[in-house]
Order: structure tokens, then C-alpha cells, then sequence
């Protein structure tokens, strides 16, 4: 038996040079930092301050670090992909063969759903939600940790899929039959399910997480009605979570058994049955995308409310208009499918219930106006992508609606008609929106702004190569041009293809903007600095703390009578001006502490993972046993809190006074 | 006591409604939290039923349900589960009351009395597998070694579980975090009983027919 | 048909080059209706998504901070009237739109016979890596990646696949259906005007994807009498073993024919795939009555 089961020194592909150059890059940057960070003497800072930390704040943080970095590596198979469209037209074979054609478009859409958009999202809500929630921490924040290195094991798995054998070539889906081993006889799509099983354990247990602490810990008047929306469409989007990831976690576990033990689930033979799969997953896929977009219409809500000075317009409706997308997103499923040969009973069903789903969405983007409306709008960067988003998303909604109605979608699905169509939604959705939610809440994470004119170039470029790139899609969609071609005969489809990877470019000028914004906005972060914690005179309570907050978050409970509570208390300080603040008495503050349980435990998942994957059953045993280990001396561990005294707290209050609650 | 003066008096000492009352005690966040895993767990269970319901009848010309399940054998595996969930019962009632040597014994007999469960279902498989009624052999069986297995892993888990729990009584004593702990276990063991019956009425007496 | 002719500008100013070939250039009457819904259902939505892109930009601008002559209105937060406004429209736009879902879903669902003075032509189409074989079971003959049909009939598709899931496409025919191995999908099309037109798979299967592509000759009624006849002249025949050989993976294949096809091949094809079905029932049979097997 073959110690190292299916791994030898040919899954290393030397023969790709785009690869080897790919990863080579990788390695040695990966290579460069960790020893930057070694030799600058950051490792036991890292250590104990960030990689073992359980506080929500440095988690969020680290999520949308992650996120950022993916979405370096999702882009660049876009970018590849582009191009490669860009050249093979006629005879043509382009730079790409199918072989690694196939694995970059499967690799680009896993990426920028599971990590590069899940990530984000989840980031943003860690950090914002107990803050607005005002409340010290999530509910369970040693499985917060857990969650957030879980998802780095499925990073990490990916990433050395790169180099270490394949990818699926399947698409980002994973049909069977051709995701069987029969078809697929690789370690592709074995890195593909491992990957993402191992992450969608670590999404759940956010999913568990969010919903408890939203539902079970708010601070003291906080009733449900006088929530920040944000937290009602993470509420929203985490309930969401419950109920669907754990369906693709049994679909998963389906398709692996048919792969690792002759199971016959969707298979061609013996009774299986390959359309359950397309059921399942959509299942879970459908709500998925609304999972990623709810927090980001929350975003929009916060923003827009913030900068013209008002509340939200509307509130109620859109607190029932988010809930109603939350159920609703589950009953739409069979829309991805629609040429699978459903009666027209069931076609036309789903595909009237997927237009209502347009009702509440049209009612946020009408209430996200008429915030505006009577308002005094400060053209900020968050504003930016928040006005590029409603003019943008709506036309995306409206091919979606199209493509909702069967007949049109006959002739249209799986064209890059429907790839213009999801990136339209998505791009504008979510991908602006967290990027107007980093930039709204840097300040508050790290204590000085990020420089505004890199911004706007920012939001120019992404928002101008973001129409170049997909609205020729459009276009030779409706020409006929189908999606995952590596090479095409049709000639005349070449133009927009080249329209389409200019536009590419024009959103890479648009990266590199964003880099640049953190590379100057660090060089001048004192001139930067946000002194007062409110840098943009905000409504909600995460404003009230100082920049960065502390591990603690509040020194005392806020005691909320309304919403907007932050923007009631400046109000009331306004009116309360010149009498002398109540001195209060501080008390020692218990929070959770630090474990190293989340890191080891993923590292053990990445030694699970990659012996399945390989087939070395010892490693596996191995890792179970390690995985078993760890939590064990986690259970058995004596001290879970540790406690701030009230002197600690007293001093930094005293050394932040103009950050203090009013 | 007037029954209306009373009535104006609780209003006036009314507390804030439940949702406005500030963050709750620790030990209703983690039951709650993990009652959300139990649903989402439950969730994971009705997609692998979905899939028997669905390859139930694929047979592949192989044996079907009615030819390969033993009621006999199911019934006891399912008096041993729903016993053990009445000494889990008494195992948390021992433990409210802080009693030890209740503790470890109805910790005990429900041990025993999981590890019966899965060495039945341990047996129904093999002598399944020994009739050639492998779940390589068709969709339907593939589907219900899932859903059945699937379960039995849960048992297992669950009885690990048990073990360290005890051994965490052992050394810790009952404690507030090892008092969680069995709280939720015992959730966790109610709610494994739970799935059981859907799947033994779902699984086993409806496959009995055709 | 105000909203018609709007979404018609609109959208034909965007496909200026997709005019001539695709979705937006039927050439049967099943892509002739579709692309009316598309276009009806576009120009519904459009009168609405306009005015809101623009009343966003121009709120957005007449309220920015430096605006002095705009009202500051710190508290306007609810309007009871606006609220039924900005739920109704979306609903009555959806109602609309969905008026046209329903009806559509009907009219043109695939399986749906193209009433026809002719009688419809069969053709049995087999999915294979990667190309696609065309089975005229009446005419006894079998092409590979052509296929040849006489205009103004309807031509009664029956489909499926040897092992991936593919998608069969005709976008200037008509709207696309799945292939699936061990099931039967069904799918009516007909050409109204003498032409070539590009047939594709629409769902990716493979490294030989991008190649799987094919011409639809649609001929006049004799032509395609004479085209059966010279077919039946030269090729091989198409039997159990030489369908092995053809089922093996292959890309970029040229168009070729066969001069007869052995009786039930198809059917031998669909069983051999699978043993799903128990006392004659397909198991999609229970779910998806398009899917119905010809016994």
C-alpha cells in the first residue's frame, strides 16, 4: 500500500509554466511576510493578539483580510479568463487550454462566493453587529474563532490545489454526472468538496452564532423595532444560513460517498439520480446569494442614513420588506433550472415567485431614496459606491426578472446572457457594498480614515470597468454565444469579448487604486486620525465608542429608549450642554479569553482535508485524533474569562475623552 | 384581594418586555444557541431524507426495503433509544440536584444502553452487507445507509460525548460550564431520539410496503 | 405596446450587432414568441427602472450638502402614502410581468405540439463527448453534428444523453432543454425560413465542450426528401457496435451521416444507461411528465 496514497511528484504540474509561475509567486510571498513578521519580532504579538484572539473585532478584521486576499486570486483567473476570450475566436486556440481553461473558471467562481464574498460579509457583521448591538461581543466568541479559521482551512486547501494537483473542472457547481468519478476521475473536484465542507462547518457555526446573539443578547432598551437595520439584515442573512448550509453539507456528503465509496446517489447507473443533486443544490444555492446581498443592503441602509442626516426612510418597511426576501429566498430555487424539463405548472411557479421577490427589493431601493429625499447628502466614497449600486442593480434586477420568466430564460440560460446577468447583481450588490462598508467603518477599526481621492478613483474605475467588462456579455449572449467556452468559431462575437476584456483592465486600475489607498492612508495615518470616534456623525451605537474600541467595547451597557440610539444620546448631550456629567463608578469587566483553539483545530482540518483528498487514510487518522485532542484540552481548560479591572477601564475612558459616551 | 386593583398594581411594577431587557443570562444563550444547531442539524437530516424519499424506489433490481428490514430488530433498537432518553432524563435530574453517584449512574445505563442501539445497527448492516444488500449495489441503498448510518454516527458522537462529559464531572465537578455542557447534551440526545422515530416511521414501517 | 416599442429601441440599440443572428433574429415560431416576451417584459420594466435611476441621480444631486436652496427635512422618516406607493409599483409591475410568466410557461413549454397543417418530423438526439448524434427514426437514417430539417414543419425532438448532462440549443430556433442519461426530455421546433442556423450545447460537459457545436440546414420540403434519399447512398450503419465506437470521447468532429440505423437503438441506449426503472416507471416519470419513455 502506497504510503502517501494517490500523491506522488507528478501531482506537481512542472510542465505548466502558468502555473508554476502562478504559484511560485504565491509561495514566495507568503514566504516574504512570514518573514518579515519573524524577523521584525511580530510573531508573539500575532500570537497572542490576533491569531488566538476570540474578540469579534479582530475576527471581523481578519475575515475581510482574508476576503481581500482572495479576491486578488479571484480576479486574476477573471482576468485570465477575459482574456483568453479575448484572443481564441475563429480557429484560434488561445493561451489557455481546455485543461486549465476549465479549472479557472470552476477555481473563479468558488473563490468569489465562498471566499471572497461569504468572507466579507461575515467580516463586516462581526465587527459592526455587538458594537450596534451594543454589547461587548457575539454570544459565542471562542466558536466565533473556530468559525473564522475554519474558513481559512478551505482557503488554504484551495490554494494548494494550485500547485498540488487540480482543481474541479466542473464549474462552480459540480453537476453530476460529470462531477463522478466516473467523468471526473481526478483529485479536482475532491479538492472542491473537502475545501468547502471544511468552511461550511465554520459558516454554520457563524450561522448558530449570529442568530443567538441578535436574538438573545442586545443592550438593556433594545427592543426588536429599535435595532440598526444592519443588524436586522444580519439577523436576516444568518437565519438564512441555519436553514440552508447544512443542505449543502448533505449534498456534499452525497457526492463524496458516490466518489470515495461506490455510492450510487447521482450516479448514471444503478438508480441514481443526477437532478437531485441540481434540487439540492440550488437549495442551498438560492438563498446563498441572498445570504451574501441582505448584509449589504444593510450597508446601503446605514450609509445612506448617515450621510444625509436622517433616519432611514421607513424603517418597518424595511425591516418586513428584509424578512420577506428571507423566506422568500427559500421558495425560488427551481429558477436556476428551468430547462430541466419541469412541467409548466412548476416552471411557471417558480418563476412567478421569483419576481416577487422583486416586490421588497424595489420597495428598499425606493426607501434608500427617499432617505435621500429632504436630506443634506455628503458625496462620500461610501455614498459613491451606494449611488453606483442603485443605479447599477436595478437594470441587474430587471435581466433577473427577465431570465425569471421561463420562456426567456429557455433561450437564455447558461449564456453569458445569465453570466452578465448574476455579475450585474452581484458586482453592484455585494461587491460594492462591502466595499462601501470598509471604508465606512475603517475608522472605527483602526482609528484614521482612508484617504478620500484614492477612493473616488477607486469607485471610478470599478464602476466604468464594471460596464465595459459585462455589458458586451449582454450582447453576445443574445448572439448566441453559450458560457465556459475556451475557443469559439463565431468571429463576430470577438469585438465585444475584446470591449469586455478592456473592461477588465479598466476594473484592475480600479484594484490597484484600492491598494494604493491603504498603502497611502497608512503613510498618513496621523493626519488621518479619527479623534473623536463619530467621524462621520453617525446614528448608530458603534460610533459612541473610540477608534479602535476597547476589547471591552463599552465601559457601561448603553441604555437604549429608541433607534438611532446613538444620534438620541448626542441629541439629548446637546440639550444637557453645560451641566456637569454624573461621575460613574466603573466595575471590573469579565471578557472571554483568548485560545488557541480555533488555529490548531483548522490546522488539523487542513491535515484531514488534504489526506482525504489524497487518499492517505493514516494522515487522516492522524488529524482526526490531533482535531480530538485539541478539544479535548479545550474542554479541560480551567480559566475561560479573564477580568479587567476597573481601574484599566477608568484609565482608558480618561485617556479617550473626547471618544467618551456622551 | 380585589382581582382589578391587583391587576393596576402589576401593571404599574411592569418590567420591560422581554426583548428590551439587556442581553440574557448565559446559560439561556447557550441553550438557545445550541437548539439552532439541533434545527440546523435537523435541516442536514430532511435533505438526506428528501434523497431516500426520492431513490426509495430505485432498486436497481436489487432487494428492496420490504425484503431486507427487521421490524423485530428496529423495534428493539428503538425501546433501547427511547429508554436511554428517560435516563438521560434522570441523569439531568441528578445533576440539578447535584447528586454525583446519580449522575455517573444514569450516565452509565445510558451509555449502555446507546452502545446497544449501534451494535444492533452495527449488526443490521453487516448481515445486510453479507446478503450482498451493499449500498454499492443500488441508489436506494446507498441512500438508506446514509440516512440510517448517518444517524448512528450522531449516536456515536453523542456517546463519546457522554465520556468526556463525565469525565468532566470527575474532575470539575458541576461547575456552571460543565452544567451547560449536559444541558446541552441532553438536548442533544432528546433530539437524536427525536430523528429516530421520524426515521423509523419513514425508513423501516413505511418501507415495509411496496 | 408603448412599452413594446420602448424596450424594443432600447434593446436593439444595445445588440446593434446582435441584430442578425441569436435570439433577437427568430427564424421559427417558437423563438418568434419568445423573443416578443422578452421584449414586452423588458419594456414593462424599463418604464419603471428609467425614472428610478434617474429620480436617484437627481435626488442624490438636488439634496447634496452644499445644495442650500434644497429643504432640510430631518424628519421625514415615514410617509403613509408613499409607503403604498413604493409597495405598489413593484407588485403591479410583477403582476404584469407575471401575467406573461404564466401564459408563457404554457404556450411554449417544450414539450407543447406546434400546431401544424404537417405532420412532424422525429429526430432522436443523443448527447455524446462531445458531439451530437441525430436520429431520424422514420427516415431510418443518423447524422452527427448536422442536422438537416424541412422548413415549416414541426419537428419533434426526443432527447438524451450517454453520460453528462448537456443542454441542446437552437437560440434562433427556439428555447433549450437538458439531455440527461437514462431520461427522454422533449422538445418541439420548427423553421419558418430556408437557412443555417447554429445549434450548441448549453451546459458545459468536458474538455471538448467549446467544440460540440452544430448546423441546423433548414431546406424546402423536396430538398429534404431528396437529403434523406442521398443519405441512405453512402456511410456506414449505425448499430450497437459502431455506436460504442462513436460514444467514445471525441472533440471537433466533422459532420458525417450514417445510411441506417438499427431498430430501437435509442431505446437500447436509454436502458443500457440505467436500471432506474422499475415495473416500466422512469423515476422522473413520477415527477416530470414531460419525460415521458415511448414504450
Amino acid at each position: 500500500m502506497n504510503l502517501l496514497g494517490k500523491l506522488s511528484w507528478s501531482a506537481i504540474p512542472f510542465d505548466q509554466p502558468i502555473i508554476m509561475g502562478a504559484s511560485g509567486g504565491m509561495i514566495l510571498g507568503i514566504v516574504a511576510v512570514v518573514a518579515w513578521v519573524t524577523l521584525k519580532g511580530y510573531v508573539p504579538y500575532l500570537w497572542n493578539e490576533w491569531l488566538t484572539s476570540v474578540d469579534h473585532k479582530r475576527i471581523g478584521v481578519m475575515y475581510i483580510v482574508l476576503a481581500l486576499l482572495m479576491l486578488l486570486r479571484g480576479f486574476s483567473d477573471a482576468i485570465m479568463m477575459r482574456a483568453q476570450q479575448a484572443v481564441a475566436a475563429g480557429g484560434a486556440q488561445g493561451y489557455l487550454p481546455p485543461e486549465h481553461f476549465d479549472q479557472i473558471f470552476s477555481a473563479h467562481g468558488t473563490i468569489m462566493i465562498f471566499f471572497v464574498a461569504m468572507p466579507f460579509i461575515i467580516g463586516l457583521m462581526n465587527f459592526v453587529v455587538p458594537l450596534q448591538l451594543g454589547v461587548r461581543d457575539v454570544a459565542f466568541p471562542t466558536l466565533n474563532s473556530v468559525s473564522l479559521w475554519l474558513t481559512a482551512s478551505g482557503i488554504l486547501l484551495i490554494n494548494i490545489s494550485l500547485f498540488v494537483g487540480e482543481f474541479a473542472k466542473t464549474g462552480w457547481v459540480a453537476y453530476p454526472p460529470l462531477s463522478e468519478l466516473k467523468f471526473s476521475p481526478g483529485v479536482g473536484v475532491d479538492y472542491y468538496l473537502w475545501s468547502l465542507q471544511i468552511s461550511g462547518v465554520g459558516t454554520l457555526l457563524t450561522g448558530i452564532n449570529f442568530v443567538t446573539t441578535i436574538l438573545k443578547t442586545r443592550a438593556p432598551g433594545m427592543g426588536y423595532m429599535r435595532m440598526p437595520v444592519f443588524c436586522w439584515t444580519a439577523l436576516a442573512s444568518n437565519l438564512i444560513i441555519v436553514a440552508v448550509f447544512p443542505i449543502l453539507t448533505a449534498t456534499f456528503a452525497m457526492l463524496l460517498l458516490d466518489r470515495y465509496l461506490g455510492f450510487h446517489f447521482f450516479t448514471v447507473d444503478a438508480g441514481g439520480n443526477a437532478m437531485m443533486y441540481v434540487n439540492l443544490f440550488w437549495m442551498w444555492g438560492h438563498p446563498e446569494v441572498y445570504i451574501l446581498v441582505l448584509p449589504a443592503f444593510g450597508v446601503y441602509s446605514e450609509v445612506s442614513a448617515t450621510f444625509s442626516g436622517k433616519p432611514l426612510f421607513g424603517y418597518r418597511s424595511m425591516v418586513a420588506a428584509t424578512m420577506v426576501i428571507c423566506v422568500l429566498s427559500m421558495m425560488v430555487w427551481l429558477h436556476h433550472f428551468f430547462t430541466m424539463g419541469a412541467s409548466a405548472s412548476v416552471n411557471a411557479f417558480f418563476g412567478v415567485a421569483s419576481m416577487v421577490i422583486g416586490v421588497p427589493t424595489g420597495v428598499k431601493v425606493f426607501n434608500w431614496l427617499f432617505t435621500m429625499y429632504g436630506g443634506r447628502v455628503r458625496f462620500s466614497v461610501p455614498v459613491l459606491w451606494t449611488l453606483g449600486f442603485m443605479v447599477t442593480f436595478v437594470l441587474g434586477g430587471l435581466t433577473g426578472v427577465l431570465l425569471a420568466v421561463p420562456p426567456v430564460d429557455w433561450q437564455m440560460h447558461n449564456s453569458l446572457f445569465l453570466v452578465a446577468h448574476f455579475h450585474h447583481v452581484i458586482i453592484p450588490g455585494v461587491v460594492f457594498g462591502v466595499f462601501a462598508g470598509y471604508m465606512y467603518w475603517f475608522p472605527k477599526a483602526f482609528g484614521f480614515t482612508l484617504d478620500e481621492s484614492w477612493g473616488r478613483r477607486a469607485f471610478w474605475c470599478w464602476f466604468i470597468g464594471f460596464h465595459l467588462a459585462f455589458m458586451p456579455l449582454y450582447v453576445v449572449g443574445l448572439m448566441g454565444m453559450t458560457r465556459r467556452l475556451q475557443h469559439y468559431d463565431v468571429v463576430s462575437w470577438q469585438p465585444w469579448l475584446i470591449v469586455a476584456a478592456v473592461g477588465t483592465a479598466v476594473i484592475f486600475a480600479g484594484v490597484v487604486c484600492q491598494i494604493l489607498q491603504f498603502v497611502v492612508s497608512i503613510r498618513n495615518r496621523e493626519a488621518l486620525r479619527d479623534v473623536t470616534g463619530d467621524p462621520w456623525n453617525g446614528r448608530t451605537l458603534e460610533w459612541s465608542t473610540a477608534s479602535p474600541p476597547p476589547t471591552w467595547n463599552f465601559a457601561f451597557l448603553p441604555r437604549v429608549s429608541d433607534r438611532d440610539a446613538y444620534w438620541v444620546q448626542k441629541t439629548v448631550a446637546r440639550a444637557k450642554q453645560g451641566q456637569s456629567a454624573q461621575p460613574r463608578e466603573y466595575e471590573p469587566i469579565e471578557v472571554p479569553k483568548n485560545s488557541p483553539v480555533g488555529f490548531v483545530n483548522a490546522f488539523f482540518a487542513v491535515v484531514i482535508g488534504f489526506a482525504l483528498i489524497w487518499h492517505i487514510w493514516w494522515m487522516v487518522a492522524l488529524g482526526v485524533f490531533g482535531g480530538f485532542v485539541t478539544f479535548l484540552v479545550f474542554a479541560f481548560r480551567d480559566q475561560e474569562e479573564i477580568e479587567i479591572p476597573a481601574k484599566a477601564i477608568a484609565r482608558f475612558d480618561r485617556d479617550h475623552p473626547a471618544e467618551a459616551t456622551p | 384581594m380585589n382581582v382589578a386593583v391587583a391587576a393596576y398594581d402589576a401593571k404599574q411594577d411592569a418590567i420591560a418586555p422581554a426583548s428590551e431587557a439587556g442581553p440574557a443570562p448565559k446559560r439561556i444563550v447557550v441553550a438557545f444557541g445550541f437548539w439552532v444547531f439541533l434545527l440546523s442539524d435537523i435541516v442536514m437530516f430532511s435533505a438526506l431524507f428528501a434523497a431516500y424519499a426520492v431513490l426509495a424506489r430505485a432498486t436497481a433490481g436489487g432487494p428492496t426495503g420490504a425484503e431486507l428490514f427487521n421490524q423485530v430488530n428496529v423495534a428493539i433498537q428503538t425501546a433501547f433509544l427511547l429508554i436511554s432518553s428517560y435516563t438521560c432524563g434522570m441523569m439531568s435530574l441528578a445533576v440539578s440536584a447535584r447528586q454525583r453517584l446519580n449522575t455517573y449512574m444514569f450516565a452509565l445505563v445510558t451509555f449502555l444502553l446507546g452502545a446497544a442501539f449501534l451494535y444492533l445497527e452495527v449488526h443490521e448492516f453487516a448481515s445486510m452487507i453479507a446478503r450482498d444488500a451493499t449500498p454499492q449495489r443500488s441508489a436506494f441503498l446507498s441512500a438508506f445507509f446514509t440516512v440510517v448510518g448517518c444517524h448512528g454516527l450522531h449516536v456515536t458522537a453523542g456517546l463519546i460525548w457522554l465520556a468526556v462529559m463525565m469525565a468532566q464531572v470527575a474532575f470539575k465537578g458541576f461547575r456552571p460550564s460543565v452544567d451547560r455542557r449536559l444541558l446541552c447534551f441532553a438536548l442533544f440526545w432528546h433530539a437524536l431520539d427525536i430523528i429516530w422515530v421520524w426515521l423509523f416511521t419513514a425508513v423501516y414501517l413505511m418501507g415495509i410496503r411496496a | 405596446m408603448r412599452h413594446g416599442a420602448l424596450g424594443f429601441l432600447l434593446v436593439g440599440a444595445a445588440a446593434l450587432g446582435g441584430c442578425s443572428e441569436g435570439v433577437l433574429d427568430p427564424k421559427g415560431p417558437v423563438a418568434a414568441a419568445e423573443r416578443l416576451i422578452m421584449l414586452n417584459s423588458t419594456g414593462i420594466m424599463l418604464a419603471i427602472v428609467i425614472p428610478t435611476i434617474l429620480a436617484t441621480l437627481g435626488t442624490a444631486f438636488w439634496f447634496r450638502a452644499s445644495n442650500t436652496r434644497a429643504r432640510y427635512m430631518p424628519d421625514f422618516a415615514y410617509s403613509g402614502r408613499l409607503e403604498l406607493l413604493v409597495w405598489s409599483i413593484p407588485i403591479m409591475t410583477v403582476i404584469l410581468v407575471g401575467g406573461v410568466t404564466w401564459i408563457g410557461s404554457y404556450d411554449l413549454d417544450p414539450p407543447k405540439p406546434i400546431a401544424s397543417a404537417e405532420k412532424p418530423i422525429r429526430v432522436q438526439v443523443v448527447a455524446l463527448d462531445w458531439k451530437w448524434l441525430f436520429i431520424y427514426p422514420e427516415q431510418g437514417i443518423a447524422t452527427v453534428n448536422q442536422l438537416t430539417i424541412p422548413v415549416s414543419t414541426p419537428i419533434r425532438f426526443e432527447l438524451t444523453s450517454s453520460g453528462v448532462m448537456n443542454s441542446f440549443l437552437v437560440p434562433q430556433l427556439g428555447g433549450q432543454i437538458y439531455t440527461m442519461a437514462g431520461m427522454v426530455t422533449q422538445l418541439y421546433l420548427q423553421a419558418d425560413y430556408v437557412g443555417t442556423y447554429r445549434g450548441m450545447s448549453a451546459n458545459y460537459s468536458g474538455a471538448g465542450f467549446s467544440d460540440m457545436y452544430f448546423n441546423v440546414n433548414a431546406v424546402p420540403a423536396e430538398k429534404f426528401a431528396q437529403w434523406v434519399v442521398a443519405t441512405r447512398d453512402s456511410g456506414s450503419v449505425l448499430d450497437a457496435q459502431s455506436y460504442a465506437t462513436l460514444a467514445k470521447p471525441s472533440q471537433a468532429v466533422a459532420p458525417f451521416s450514417y445510411r441506417a440505423v438499427a431498430p430501437d437503438l435509442f431505446k437500447s441506449i436509454l436502458t443500457n444507461l440505467t436500471t432506474v426503472m422499475q415495473s416500466g416507471e422512469p423515476l422522473c416519470l413520477a415527477f416530470l411528465p414531460s419525460q415521458r419513455v415511448e414504450k
